[in-house]
């Protein structure tokens, strides 16, 4: 069924393809795009769809422009969206501190693929989690997104233009190519319009309007070009006026404002999913497709009489840290596979600490985790 | 001051952000000359102040949009075009105009220069060619002429510059104009010629950098650069933009290289949606 060209019904659709409806049922009216494996499908559909909704797609030179172009859509008004893979990714971290320090709503999707470097363009990668948390210069926080499902990513990508609409911070989904390629049926509701979050627009005349003025919640309300408010905005550190000023005063007060609008909200934000775990001596926790592999694994060792549990993260960005640490309190162990050779493993111990143990179970990239492997771990620490 | 002379200068005071002044541009430098052309042409072309959206990266010449009073965006170094495009294709009613520099727009941005051209995209650059990197000190850039002086070629500049009119008509912008720093009325008419035209339209202007490229290349004041510009420049308007090389202390072709007229990209989108839109009907 088609509502205002909108898919509403059951589908099957690959992940990438899932993602790309989310994103039109979300509201978002451009796409910038570079091509690369795994994430063109995003690209190809959103050329083909955005043109029967009114929206805009381009294919850009590259990717520092594909993200640039994301963030003048954006203050134009219009819901943006860019999606790419490890070496775009790594372009895009020049304009990703731009949205950040702009305070600009956009979802940037990364299809992970086996790295560094070209690394293996067509096969499954987690390897740029870290990149997501710190891959632009400089001090801040960014919202990271790990769906497990073509389901998942249609549901996450609705989730993250509400996220950065809300928080005016650019949202990032952190996806990989087994759920990008994979293809399996989608359930598309009709999304109302009071489903999805809005930018908060200013409520005061232009000429009282200060574009960095807070509300309570630490974020800012949003002119966007050609409303006749006239705003300056820059990259450069700014006062509330979006002017320049170039002191530790004002550095402090912006910086610590960027990162706490996401952190004092963080309750509001982090999401994940849990089976097991209420009577879990070990908790494994798992992301993205290695979360579904997991699942398979905890199944086992339950057969086993392991008390094993799931802990699924949603939100990699920021991290369920409350939520590992009660868990460290009363699980003996935290079991982490993840596609790489470490990375949010080193979150789960910073926050299990000493009270409980935490191995990780890695995996080079190119391949899932067989259940085996994450089953052999758990056999381990049991 | 005559009367005229205040009033005029008053149309260009609205347009500026009082409380920001002074600025940080050098005595001498030609950048505040070519603002001042900017702002008189938003008024000559009549066009709404509230409908411009005024990009600029990074350099001197990028610190134009924290001075104007108009929706204006800093941006990164090279990136202003592609947030000029983004900003134009989300709402193609704003009249998007790239303030930067020769480094920032020929160097680390020469990509989606020559990108935005060949696309025709519905928007204005005015570059300001200062031959250099002032904001850095001084160093080579893009334009910088071969020989030339600067602080990282100490013994002449050994790399042929870009001749940008020659590079930007070549990558199919449908307006390209080069000016210099004495040619005010010039320039003034032109970029609001510029603003009118549905297209890609690129404007270089000339400019004296007296403390640092001046100063390495003869031209300590700024004066000094305007009387080599008055002296050594042509108006060659329809010229051949592959005969306007500018070569160190040689001739200096200004005008208008190029003005026509062929399809914007926002005319090619408006038929891709309705073809997308009569595909989904049948």
């Amino acid at each position: 069924m088609v509502e205002n060209q909108l898919l509403v019904g059951e589908f099957f659709l690959s992940g990438d393809l899932a993602c790309a409806e989310g994103a039109l049922s979300a509201g978002c009216r451009f796409f910038a795009g570079y091509p690369i494996t795994p994430a063109t499908e995003i690209a190809e559909r959103m050329s083909t769809r955005l043109p029967q909704v009114d929206g805009v797609y381009i294919q850009m030179e590259d990717e520092l422009a594909s993200m640039a172009a994301v963030l003048g859509a954006s203050w134009a008004g219009r819901k943006a969206m860019t999606a790419t893979s490890g070496p775009g990714f790594s372009l895009m971290m020049e304009n990703l501190g731009l949205g950040i320090m702009l305070e600009t709503p956009c979802v940037l999707v990364n299809i992970q693929r086996g790295d560094p470097s070209t690394g293996l363009p067509t096969m499954v990668g987690q390897g740029d989690m870290m990149q997501a948390r710190w891959g632009s210069h400089g001090s801040y926080e960014i919202i990271a997104l790990a769906p497990s499902s073509p389901q998942d990513i249609f549901d996450l990508t609705i989730l993250a233009f509400n996220l950065s609409e809300k928080y005016r911070v650019p949202v990032l989904i952190m996806s990989d190519e087994a759920v990008g390629h994979m293809s399996e049926k989608v359930v598309i509701p009709h999304v109302s319009p009071e489903s999805l979050v809005e930018r908060r627009h200013p409520t005061v005349r232009p000429e009282e309007y200060l574009p960095y003025q807070p509300d309570a919640d630490l974020v800012p309300p949003m002119a966007v070009a050609g409303e006749g408010y006239r705003f300056h905005v820059t990259g450069l550190t700014h006062d509330e006026r979006g002017y320049p000023v170039m002191t530790a005063e004002a550095q402090d007060g912006l910086v610590r404002r960027l990162v706490d609008k996401i952190r004092v909200n963080r309750s509001d934000i982090v999401r994940y999913r849990e089976t097991q775990v209420e009577d879990a001596d070990i908790v494994v926790c798992a992301y993205g497709i290695t979360a579904r592999i997991a699942q398979m694994a905890v199944k086992m060792a339950r057969e086993e009489g392991i008390r094993a549990g799931m802990l699924r993260l949603i939100t990699v960005w920021p991290f369920a840290e409350e939520r590992i640490r009660e868990l460290s309190r009363q699980a003996r162990a935290f079991v982490v596979p993840e596609i790489n050779y470490g990375q949010v493993v080193l979150e789960v111990e910073r926050c299990a600490g000493d009270r409980a143990r935490t191995v990780l179970v890695p995996h080079m990239g190119g391949e899932v985790h067989s259940p085996d492997m994450i089953l052999r771990a758990i056999r381990e620490v049991s | 001051m005559t009367v005229d002379q205040a009033v005029e200068n008053q149309s260009v005071q609205k347009y500026l952000r009082q409380d920001r002044l002074p600025h940080i541009w050098c005595a001498g430098c030609g950048i505040g000359l070519v603002v001042e052309c900017f702002l008189k042409a938003i008024d000559r072309a009549e066009i709404g102040p509230d409908q411009i959206a005024l990009v600029s990266g990074i350099g001197c010449t990028g610190r134009v949009a924290g001075y104007v009073k108009l929706d204006s965006f800093h941006t990164t170094h090279g990136r202003a075009i592609p947030f000029a495009t983004g900003l134009k294709l989300g709402n193609p009613e704003l009249n998007v105009v790239v303030f930067s520099g020769d480094g920032d727009l020929a160097a680390i941005g020469g990509n989606h220069l020559i990108h935005a051209a060949r696309r025709n995209i519905g928007m204005t650059v005015i570059c300001v060619n200062n031959f250099s990197y002032g904001m850095t000190g001084g160093q080579v850039g893009p334009t910088t002429p071969l020989e030339a002086r600067t602080t990282t070629t100490r013994y002449g500049c050994f790399e042929p510059p870009f001749n940008l009119p020659y590079l930007l008509a070549a990558s199919g912008a449908s307006y390209v104009a080069r000016w210099t720093a004495i040619h005010l009325r010039q320039l003034e008419r032109g970029v609001a010629e510029a603003m009118t035209r549905p297209g890609f339209s690129f404007i270089e202007v000339i400019c004296p950098c007296p403390p640092i490229y001046g100063r390495m290349n003869k031209e300590p004041e700024g004066l000094d650069s305007m009387r080599y510009y008055q002296e050594k420049s042509t108006i060659r308007n329809g010229a051949d933009p592959r005969g306007a090389d500018i070569a160190l202390n040689g001739p200096i072709v200004v005008g208008k290289f190029v003005d026509k007229e062929c399809p914007n990209l926002w005319e090619h989108l408006r038929q891709v949606s309705h073809r997308a839109k009569e595909k989904a009907r049948t």
